[in-house]
């Protein structure tokens, strides 16, 4: 029978393994060095807040694993010789495969910072650092504030987290508005305005120079590269992206570029071995998307499509329309197609924000043809299916917007505001025209 | 990773407690002190004076509680904290509260006149009971029963707690009206309208109390004799009053199920669930969402459900039989009818959704209408009311009346279900086993109006497209312990038997991914193996296995 090892039990692994489960008789096998069982990494962050109990991240009960033939073998991997056709674990153990997935994911990013390897310096990312956390800022008594170093998704969910627990927390983003590499100037400084009514004390067009430590190795401060200030602190969290987590595949012969380097059947160079989820990176980017993408759902799909490759029908990973949703703080964040952050020369964008300062829209269309490219939607629930028919069909935004109730995924009850946002764009073409 | 246990009122955040909580704390417990000195028989002079102070200070102490929990925090959702604070996830004070909860129960039940019911001269009420003397005579003009404290405080409950939820999901239109709508049916027609109907009782004419939301089989007493002779003695209005209870079973449920699912009764009017919504709301995390929990859930309730149709059968088939005069049906007419609509049912359900049930389901079914159609078949030729049962026998010898059989069932489900399942474990237990285990494993009503919504309803709770992050809030949050998140990560629409639509699961998700509608029968249920996002051809692919 023959034997697939995956290395990684977060989704992409997961879903690997349960389709190949669903398709085959296969022996499979899930390592990983972080947790017995699988868990929503997304939600490590409501464990901290009370929300939740860490079980209530696993998706799948305990007796699922065995009743459906995956075994869980824990332990870190340190090397992959491909020419055996095994894997060596850091306690001396082997384990021979027939066809490997490498699922590994990614690790935080650190970029060199004077005392960045501190106690109490941590990342938001593995069940550990969680640990880490709840270890060094269990309370506002023992953490009195928090440096937070990165204004990503990650950076903010931590400083909701820390926020939760009454700790005060000084947010340093390198951007001068929250993440407007992604997002267009009006969503970025809503969401500016946003995190500081949360009493978080935002820092923008700032970065980290260096974190110090007191006579124990624990951090003590950090200190502000543009100002030289110097916060007093008891954690720091750096939050300033993540990259794949591929060190022990360095001299395995497994090509590397920052991540796993596939095609797009997700294969390797070596032969038997793929790389999915946050850890590979495609040759070539696919569409607008970039070569390495860490995102939640990308992961599962390449599970799902290497899945199909291994049991004998090869198929290539073609992801459909772009989309993501992310929640910051109050304030829920989806998004179809394509908004730029900078537009792009043929975009034009039309934005929508309601009064209230917590909800508003962005629509980015062609400047020529009128062809609806994408919308980010802030505090206002939209349908997948509807989007990805209209990107399917391109559709123009006058169509869109004229339709747009058709999209809207809301509570029931829940205001409307589509004919405010039908008026203001109306209002801005004739101004355009 | 060990969280430690703390009493709640002292501890850091988001487990303490602010300064108006506090105080709205003590308000609450002073007005509870006044209730507690009643049942100790302090003799407290002007009662109606102090009875409003308690009852006052009760909902003004949850009312500032609530504003020092929310009112200066931004909209949002508030489950900070939820998991580390003792009363709601099963700490210290989590199971002081279920004990003294459960001890009420005990004592309301059972022991009543511990509460001073009829302790007084001449059978007048003392203590607790003797304190809602006023408030009662106000109503109905009668003194105060138990029932009536009860109602009164249950009803207390329901307007603080509601205000509470109101705070809470500030934000959210759907819980807004929802709530309001609890309120109104529990203050008007659980409570109010009843009492002042009473006062049009007088020697001559009397209804039962009737809460007109109330129906079968959750008021499983609803068809027993003295209370259809009480209608029928009643003409026209006590006429009207049947009548509606019979349409409400047999029609206006199943339309209004049919329409927006069985969320219209569960989370929308009933007292049992607008209790579990306000109240209870924050105990809805503890239910349990194993997969053995579900299948213990689908044997109990439909058990349940299975019991109060035979108690009802009987009990009416009995009367029916030997005060055959009295009434348009005999015993074998109504008997033979229950059977055939009860066949016409099944076998219907069998043939026209058969490719919607799974074995499980039909075996489950198959017993539970054999033994039913048995049952009608056993009774058609015995009289229930011609066979005595010793009670001691089945109660440890505490009882040693001797009943009539069809008797023995309505006192044994009357006790069994009505009192320890419904009441004692079902709300003194709140604490510890979540603020729905009545709705989701005993109450008859839910079981049919969950049969109605997973067969023929327009209600579903969507998910939108490959949104989901299996980050599980949805399923935490689940009073009825769905693993909700097992279908949202699979794209799948939310279609279960049990949902009572409070649409909680739709207010945590952090990603817009779960919206509770009424849409068309077809594509209700899907099953995807791939989910929206993923090439299209890859979905047809795997799908269209």
């Amino acid at each position: 029978m023959e034997h697939i090892v995956i290395i990684g039990n977060g989704i992409s692994g997961v879903t690997a393994a349960r389709h190949i489960r669903k398709m085959s008789d296969k022996k499979i096998t899930l390592v990983s060095a972080e947790t017995d069982y699988f868990f929503s990494r997304t939600a490590l962050m409501y464990v901290y807040m009370g929300h939740m109990k860490f079980e209530h991240t696993q998706p799948y009960e305990n007796w699922f694993w065995k009743k459906n033939r995956i075994e869980l073998k824990k332990g870190y991997v340190s090397k992959v010789d491909h020419q055996k056709s095994q894997l060596i674990f850091e306690s001396g153990e082997n384990l021979q495969y027939d066809k490997l997935i490498i699922a590994t994911g990614s690790k935080p990013n650190k970029f060199g910072w004077p005392g960045q390897d501190l106690d109490g310096v941590m990342g938001m990312y593995h069940k550990q650092d969680l640990e880490n956390l709840e270890k060094y800022a269990p309370t506002n008594k023992v953490c009195k504030r928090a440096v937070i170093v990165g204004g990503g998704l990650i950076g903010i969910e931590l400083a909701e987290m820390l926020n939760s627990r009454g700790i005060p927390v000084t947010f340093l983003v390198r951007e001068d508005s929250f993440w407007n590499g992604v997002l267009p100037a009006g969503e970025s400084g809503m969401i500016n305005r946003h995190i500081k009514n949360h009493h978080i004390d935002l820092r923008l067009g700032m970065n980290l120079k260096e974190i110090i430590a007191d006579d124990n190795g624990k951090v003590k401060a950090a200190v502000i590269q543009e100002t030289g200030e110097v916060i007093d602190c008891d954690v720091v969290g750096l939050t300033a992206g993540v990259s794949p987590n591929v060190n022990f595949l360095k001299d395995s012969g497994i090509e590397l570029g920052r991540g796993v380097k596939v095609n797009r059947f997700l294969e390797t160079n070596i032969p038997n071995i793929y790389a999915i989820g946050d850890c590979a990176e495609q040759h070539e980017a696919i569409g607008n998307r970039r070569p390495i993408e860490a995102v939640w759902y990308t992961g599962r799909m390449m599970g799902e499509t290497v899945a199909q490759t291994i049991c004998g029908n090869k198929l290539e990973y073609k992801p459909g329309h772009w989309f993501n949703s992310a929640k910051f703080l109050d304030i829920e964040y989806q998004t179809y197609g394509w908004v730029f952050g900078k537009p792009k020369e043929y975009e034009a964008q039309f934005h929508w924000i309601h009064e209230d300062d917590t909800k508003c829209i962005t629509v980015s269309y062609h400047k020529e043809t009128r062809e609806f490219l994408g919308i980010n939607t802030f505090g206002i629930r939209m349908r997948h299916e509807t989007f990805d028919k209209w990107l399917t069909d391109k559709k123009d935004v006058d169509y869109v917007m004229d339709h747009l109730a058709e999209a809207n995924f809301d509570p029931e009850f829940f205001k409307h505001f589509e004919k405010d946002i039908l008026n203001a764009f109306q209002k801005q073409q004739t101004i355009n025209a | 990773m060990a969280v430690e246990r703390n009493m709640a009122l002292t501890g850091q955040p988001p487990k303490s407690l602010n300064t108006i909580q506090k105080i709205g704390v003590l308000i609450g417990i002073s007005g509870l002190l006044i209730l507690l000195l009643a049942s100790f028989n302090l003799n407290l002079p002007n009662k109606g004076l102090w009875l409003t102070i308690s009852l006052s200070a009760l909902t003004i102490g949850i009312i500032i509680f609530s504003k020092g929990a929310y009112d200066k925090k931004l909209e949002g959702i508030k489950n900070d904290g939820v998991w580390f604070k003792s009363m709601s996830s099963r700490g210290v004070l989590a199971w002081i509260a279920g004990i003294i909860l459960t001890g009420f129960y005990v004592v309301l039940y059972f022991f009543a006149e511990l509460l001073g019911l009829g302790q007084g001269v001449d059978g007048t009420n003392t203590g607790l009971v003797g304190l809602f003397d006023p408030l009662s005579r106000l109503l109905s003009g009668n003194p105060a029963s138990q029932w009536f404290v009860y109602g009164t405080l249950y009803t207390i409950a329901i307007i603080g707690f509601g205000i509470k939820f109101l705070m809470k999901y500030k934000h959210n239109r759907y819980e807004q009206l929802r709530t309001m709508s609890v309120i109104f049916f529990q203050t008007a027609f659980a409570f109010v309208i009843p009492e002042l109907m009473a006062r049009l009782n007088s020697d001559t004419f009397s209804l039962p109390y009737n809460d007109l939301k109330n129906m079968w089989p959750l008021n499983y007493y609803a068809f027993e004799q003295w209370r259809v002779d009480q209608f029928i003695n009643a003409q026209t209005i006590g006429l009207f009053f049947l009548i509606l209870a019979v349409l409400m079973v047999f029609v206006i449920s199943p339309w209004l199920t049919y329409k927006y699912g069985k969320r219209w009764y569960c989370s929308w009017v009933c007292g049992c669930g607008g209790l579990a919504e306000t109240a209870g709301d924050s105990f809805r995390q503890l239910s349990d969402k194993s997969v053995s929990a579900w299948k213990l859930e689908r044997w109990m309730i439909h058990t349940v459900l299975v019991f109060s149709v035979i108690m009802t059968v009987a009990t009416i088939s009995t009367f029916l039989g030997y005060d055959s005069t009295k009434y348009w049906f005999t015993k074998n007419v109504f008997l033979i009818s229950v059977g055939v609509f009860l066949t016409l049912l099944f076998v219907g359900i069998l043939y026209y959704k058969r490719n919607q049930l799974n074995k499980s389901a039909v075996t489950g079914a198959a017993g539970f209408f054999i033994f039913t159609i048995a049952f009608l078949v056993l009774i058609s030729f015995v009289d229930l009311s011609q066979i005595q049962i010793q009670a001691k026998y089945f109660s440890f010898g505490l009882n040693d009346k001797s009943y009539a059989a069809d008797s023995a069932l309505r006192a044994f489900y009357g006790f069994g279900i009505g009192s320890i399942f419904s009441g004692v474990i079902g709300t003194g237990f709140y604490p510890i086993l979540g603020n729905r285990v009545w709705c989701r494993m005993g109450c008859p009503m839910a079981g049919i109006l969950g049969i109605q919504q997973r067969l023929f309803s327009k209600f579903r709770i969507t998910t939108n497209g490959g949104q989901c992050i299996s980050c599980g809030n949805c399923s935490t949050y689940c009073e009825m312990g769905i693993d909700v998140r097992s279908y949202a990560q699979k794209g799948e629409n939310i279609v279960r038997s049990s949902c009572v639509g409070c649409g909680i699961c739709s207010a945590v998700c952090p990603r817009g991914v779960l919206k509770l509608e009424n849409d068309s029968l077809d594509g209700r249920i899907n099953s995807n193996e791939v989910l929206l996002g993923n090439d299209v051809d890859l979905m047809d692919f795997v799908n269209k296995k």
